[in-house]
């Protein structure tokens, strides 16, 4: 399969602080890819660059075949790249079912009916459907958890952004998000997710990528970069020969 | 008593007035928290537009109306994506500062191009057209001035809260950054904001230039009414802008019938009022 997302040299740092080092990496289409770092790392910022809301010093941002480095947020969430927030940020005035219909009309260029029973699908996947008609600023965090993710989906993505949806969830909640992360990668979605819960994480990814201080400091196969000697050191802290 | 009665109703009427004046200042207010102080002058360009239209065509006010409305809506597109829209971010000094600016443009291009002589719009026999109500009589012009304004308000209050665009404007308001990362272009939402505000001051430019004689300076007075109602009534909420301006116009009249000089000041007074008691407004909106 050839890739979807490309990036190629991508830096960006805010004075100081360097959240993107010289970052390059490729997903393809149909992959589920995790990412892991300490907090700090730049995770969080390298969503912001590849979703658009942050714009790269340096480098490149290839999304199925065409350059995105300098398009619009707004235009790349029409390409098909939608994310979630870590800090759910509802539209808090709207109920969760207009927050879906944002994504299906704006996002994904639905209308009339289209554009609802898609956004019906997408809270009956989230399990938000007896919600539907409640404004967003009265949910629970686990349900404005959900509905992050229900509004990423909203908008029809070919790239699915996860920030770290399974933080606080007790692991019944955590079983069922994973079931639900795993039958929209199966429907074919492409997901980078950034998760501190490992084995959340480790459950639906086939690749993981690990970054600090902005650097990809390893990527491959799950198992294999676990055991690895730089994870073991930056990520998990723990010095390997004690 | 029947004075009193008709001082009351007069007001209420000509709060709907006031109440389009706000429509305008809420909306745009409400979509981008942009306050635009040229409004009030924008409101007299729409006075102005409807004059030569309807001298120029020969054609009644409300007929140039179907020019000036589409005109002035393209003008607030025009103005937002050229202008306005560089002014908005953190900072709320810049848009204060051009649109005062703008103001002052418009002023004085409207002193250039029509003097400072007094102009009206003739809307003909309407203007003095009136319906008996019991021992009252009510104007035609100030009912049907009324009436409009519960079917603007009414018309907003559809579009915010019934169709797509209107989802765009509260999920803009709600919050810029997700609205955009959801494929809402701002830019172009808050365009449209400004093209339905200024179509609603299209309207409120032509009722304003048949009810009374307007010269380019009274843009700046047209401007405190429309705050007045929006914050009586409360930020936010479209009925509430039309109550604020119900309560503003009967302050006024009643106001004018205690002493002719009072009419001004009984409005302010009333605004203090609200603003020593109620300093959300009366309806506020209930989120944030």
């Amino acid at each position: 399969m050839s890739a979807l997302l490309s990036i190629n040299g991508l830096s960006k740092s805010f004075g100081a602080v360097v959240v993107a080092d010289e970052t390059s990496f490729e997903v393809r289409a149909g992959e589920a890819v995790g990412i892991l770092g300490p907090n700090g790392a730049g995770k969080t910022s390298l969503f912001n660059l590849i979703a658009g809301t942050l714009r790269p010093d340096a480098g490149r941002i290839e999304f199925a075949d065409s350059d995105i480095t300098e398009t619009s947020a707004a235009r790349r969430c029409k390409l098909g790249i939608a994310r979630s927030f870590q800090v759910p940020q509802p539209f808090g005035g709207m109920t969760v079912f207009e927050n879906a219909l944002v994504g299906a009309t704006q996002g994904a260029d639905l209308s009339g009916r289209e554009a609802e029973s898609h956004a019906l699908t997408v809270l009956q996947e989230t399990g938000l459907l007896p919600k539907a008609n409640v404004r967003a600023e009265t949910l629970t965090l686990l349900e404005r958890k959900r509905l992050e993710m229900a509004r990423a989906l909203s908008a029809k993505p070919t790239l699915l952004l996860l920030d770290e949806i399974a933080g606080g969830l007790t692991d019944a909640e955590c079983g069922a998000l994973i079931e639900s992360i795993k039958r929209i990668h199966a429907g074919g979605t492409t997901i980078i997710w950034i998760e501190h819960v490992v084995h959340a994480l480790l459950a639906v990814v086939q690749r993981v990528i690990v970054v600090d201080f902005g650097r990809k400091i390893a990527e491959g196969e799950p198992g294999r970069i676990m055991e690895s000697r730089e994870v073991k050191e930056i990520y998990l802290g723990v010095d390997p020969d004690a | 008593m029947i004075e009193w009665a008709n001082a009351v109703l007069q007001g209420i009427l000509l709060g709907g007035l006031y109440a389009l004046f706000a429509a305008g200042l809420s909306l745009i207010f409400g979509v981008m928290r942009l306050v635009n102080i040229a409004h009030g002058d924008l409101i007299v360009l729409a006075a102005y537009l409807g004059l030569s239209t309807s001298v120029t065509l020969g054609v009644h006010p409300f007929v140039a109306l179907l020019i000036v409305l589409p005109l002035m809506a393209a003008v607030g597109y025009a103005l937002q994506r050229g202008l306005l829209n560089r002014t908005l971010g953190p900072d709320i000094l810049p848009p204060l500062l051009v649109t005062f600016g703008l103001s002052v443009i418009i002023q004085n291009a409207l002193l250039e191009g029509y003097t400072a002589d007094p102009q009206k719009l003739s809307a003909g026999p309407l203007e003095t057209a009136s319906i008996p109500l019991g021992e009252l009589s009510v104007g035609v012009m100030p009912l049907l001035t009324f009436g409009i304004a519960v079917a603007v308000i009414a018309g907003l209050q559809w579009i915010f809260y019934a169709t797509g665009l209107g989802r765009g404007f509260r999920a803009v308001s709600d919050n810029q950054e997700i609205a955009q990362l959801m494929g809402l272009n701002k830019a172009h939402v808050f365009g449209l904001a400004m093209a339905l505000a200024l179509a609603v001051t299209a309207i409120a430019g032509i009722l304003l230039g048949i009810r009374t004689s307007f010269d380019p300076s009274i843009g700046g007075g047209r401007l405190i009414f429309g705050f007045e109602a929006v914050i009586i009534g409360g930020l936010g909420s479209l009925w509430g802008t039309l109550a604020g301006g119900v309560i503003l116009g009967v302050a006024q009249t009643v106001g004018a019938k205690i002493d002719p000089g009072w009419q001004l000041l009984a409005g302010h007074i009333a605004f203090l009022l609200v603003l020593a008691v109620r300093p959300n407004g009366l309806f506020p909106r209930v989120e944030h």
